[in-house]
């Protein structure tokens, strides 16, 4: 089969590789019908995640039609013809952590789980195409794929909804979703939410879904800030105005109640030396991340409010406003988003028009054209927001 | 009783390394006061008083010897502190040797005869430092210890499985099922209600088995075991079965200690745990909690037969398997 695969940094290749065959007997088999790319393969192509091996199939958003089970998946769960939504982390169902719904934590689905806990201190699940720490799976921007746990993990598609309206479903929406949970946010709310890229958006969306009086958006790139605009947010272009004193402004002095950071380790600033500061160490490996927009978050909070994190970060970061943390009482939550949690209830949201996943597709392509599609994302290129690829 | 002639032997060893570290560092003071307080002395004793640079030479070299004493009697890691001592002497035997080039009579023979001590001294912290270095390395790590000398090496690990105690004791108690996920084991066989044979996979290329009881059991709770007869890695086990706090789920402690013999077996042996043992434990326990809770060894494509621990990393890349690599791991 085809897949798009990872040959070192800065660099994705379409191959040939091997059809997935299965390896475990809850294992499923699905023919790909839509994968997208996500900003957080982007830490992957940039080099910031450690463990990628060259030849690694990358991909963690992906759905399509089942075209074989394993013998341990019962037919109740899943039939040959299934159409399937994918989530990126793979559950077991039978662990403390999934019990507890916290997918992404799963204790069993990472065969690689000793770097992971070298690295976090404690193992967290494998994840499709998301480097060897996540379990070395291959991943879903591809034909085919191998999807471990078939009987608890793939959410069926019974209506006729199109690939389009519900492949988020298998990770930008569910995590946008999270990033505004977290927040416990109340009708009198105001939430900032750091970057415009598509799980900033949902995070966006979601907020308002939940209930919050404002959304306010922070990113640089016109045409993202038009694309939150549009949906009813306030953009605020970090490089026109300074965000603190803008989020002031907006909210009579307090700041925002709540502070969602969708940016995550690779983020750009609107000062040029904190910028060259964190790019240095960074490049050093002194630090894993920039973390400029977690910064601004807790700097700009209201004292007692909550800052949800679902921007990717990797190792270490540093320069971290702890004393703002504590001393202004803030509430820091964040996770990989545990997908399988809100999968069934956001579909609902879609059946019902609540949420329209679609509004941030920008471009589609075949699989073949993976690497331009990187490429126009990666650089932000004729407005690019979401690519969807076509197996 | 050989082992614990050589345990002793070993450690008396050590101790005399770390005293003649001590009175290097004792040495290394005196000097380095000496050199302080009374510089002119020196360069007379020495035969460099004729020169302006041996001024400003001398105290610095003294300096640098309260600094080695410094080291060597307060550092624990005199074998370090002693290869600090070996780069001064050769810093000092390099001065020397420029001073003997552009010296005459007297003064000349006064710096062969610093010199001809130096050298000494150089030798003999040569030796301590090699020696000191040696004797860190084998007795810093347990288990490395074992691989030199033979010896034995205690391994513990612990992890939380959902599932009740009764359960997990069962799949243990019958120790035919420990080869699903314990990876250097091919098979046991039971042999009697308390008695087993037990086969691995070999570090010498032919495989190892032994015989093995078990010694204490308490259903539910607690199984000890050891191994039986003339195996070539004596072994003892203990696994303790506790239940967790939520009321659901159950804590499993294991102790393993295997006798690990000397020579080139003991070395393979050791090579064959490979670098972290604990790391191999804990994932044995890993898979272990994947098959009570989920049937069985969870496979990746990155990491894709399962039990077999060192094939685990490093990692073929995470793309799917090609059938004639999907046969060859069928039997791995």
């Amino acid at each position: 089969m085809r897949a798009n695969t990872w040959a070192g940094r800065n660099k994705v290749e379409v191959r040939d590789v091997p059809d997935p065959k299965i390896l475990n007997s809850r294992d499923a088999i699905v023919r790909i019908t839509s994968t997208a790319i996500c900003g957080s393969d982007l830490h992957l192509v940039d080099g910031y995640v450690p463990t990628m091996q060259d030849g690694d199939v990358i991909g963690h958003e992906f759905m399509g039609e089942v075209v074989e089970v394993g013998p341990g998946v019962g037919p109740d769960k899943l039939r040959v013809g299934d159409r399937v939504v994918v989530p990126f982390p793979i559950a077991c169902g039978a662990c403390a952590a999934c019990a507890a719904e916290l997918y992404s934590c799963c204790e069993n689905s990472n065969p690689n789980a000793g770097i992971a806990e070298k690295m976090f201190g404690h193992p967290v699940a494998g994840i499709f195409g998301y480097s060897h720490l996540t379990g070395g799976f291959a991943g879903g921007q591809a034909q085919y794929a191998r999807v471990p746990f078939a009987d608890v993990n793939p959410l069926r598609i019974e209506s006729d909804l199109t690939d389009e309206q519900v492949l988020f479903l298998s990770d930008i929406l569910p995590t946008g979703y999270m990033g505004a949970e977290m927040c416990d946010i109340k009708p009198s709310d105001v939430v900032a939410v750091w970057g415009a890229g598509p799980v900033g958006q949902f995070a966006m969306d979601s907020a308002r879904l939940l209930g919050a009086a404002q959304v306010i958006a922070i990113d640089k790139e016109p045409y993202r800030l038009e694309l939150a605009e549009r949906a009813g947010h306030t953009p605020v272009n970090f490089e026109e105005v300074d965000v603190r004193s803008r989020l002031l402004e907006l909210t009579g002095g307090r700041g925002p109640d709540k502070c969602i950071d969708a940016v995550g380790l690779e983020a750009t600033h609107g000062s040029a030396h904190v910028a060259a500061y964190d790019r240095i160490k960074q490049a050093v490996r002194s630090e894993t991340e920039r973390p400029h927009a977690l910064r601004q978050a807790i700097m700009s909070c209201r004292s007692g409010g909550v800052v949800s994190v679902i921007g990717v970060y990797g190792g270490l970061l540093d320069k971290f406003p702890a004393g703002a943390w504590m001393n202004r009482s803030l509430t820091l939550r964040t996770g990989q988003c545990h997908v399988q949690r809100y999968m069934k209830p956001l579909l609902e949201h879609i059946e019902r028009g609540d949420i329209d996943p679609t509004r941030i597709i920008t471009h589609t392509m075949s699989l073949e054209e993976a690497e331009r599609g990187f490429d126009i994302f990666k650089n932000k290129q004729d407005n690019c927001e979401k690519v969807v690829l076509k197996p | 009783m050989s082992r614990t002639a050589s345990l002793a032997e070993g450690r008396a060893r050590q101790d005399e390394v770390r005293r003649r570290g001590r009175r290097l560092g004792w040495a290394s003071f005196a000097l380095g006061v000496v050199q302080l307080a009374a510089p002119g002395a020196v360069r007379r004793l020495s035969g460099v008083d004729d020169s302006a640079r041996s001024r400003a030479v001398v105290p610095v070299v003294g300096a640098r010897e309260l600094v080695h004493a410094a080291g060597l009697l307060t550092s624990r890691r005199k074998g370090a502190w002693a290869w600090t001592r070996v780069v001064g002497d050769a810093m000092d035997l390099t001065a020397l040797g420029v001073a003997l080039a552009h010296r005459g009579g007297d003064r000349r023979r006064r710096l062969v005869g610093v010199t001809g001590a130096v050298a000494g001294i150089t030798a003999l912290d040569l030796l301590t430092a090699v020696q000191a270095t040696r004797e860190a390395r084998t007795s810093s790590v347990p288990a490395a210890r074992g691989a030199r000398t033979g010896g034995s090496v205690e391994l513990t690990a612990t992890t939380t499985i959902r599932k009740p105690a009764s359960e997990v004791y069962a799949f243990w108690r019958d120790l035919e099922n420990l080869p699903t996920f314990m990876a250097h084991l091919e098979q046991v066989r039971t042999t009697g209600d308390r008695t087993s044979h037990w086969f691995a996979s070999a570090p010498f290329g032919k495989d190892v088995e032994w015989d093995a009881e078990i010694t204490d059991e308490t259903p539910g709770e607690k199984i000890v075991w050891r191994s039986t007869g003339e195996a070539t890695v004596p072994n003892a086990g203990t696994v303790r079965f506790t239940p967790a706090p939520d009321g659901v789920s159950t804590e499993v402690f294991v102790v393993l200690v295997y006798e690990i013999p000397g020579g080139a077996v003991g070395k393979a042996v050791a090579k064959y745990f490979g670098e972290e043992p604990h790391q191999q434990l804990d994932d044995d326990l890993r898979r272990f909690k994947q098959v009570m809770e989920t049937g069985e060894v969870v496979r990746s494509d990155g990491a894709p037969w399962g039990k077999r621990a060192r094939k685990e990393f490093p990692q073929r890349p995470a793309q799917p398997l090609s059938d004639s690599e999907l046969a060859k791991g069928a039997d791995a």
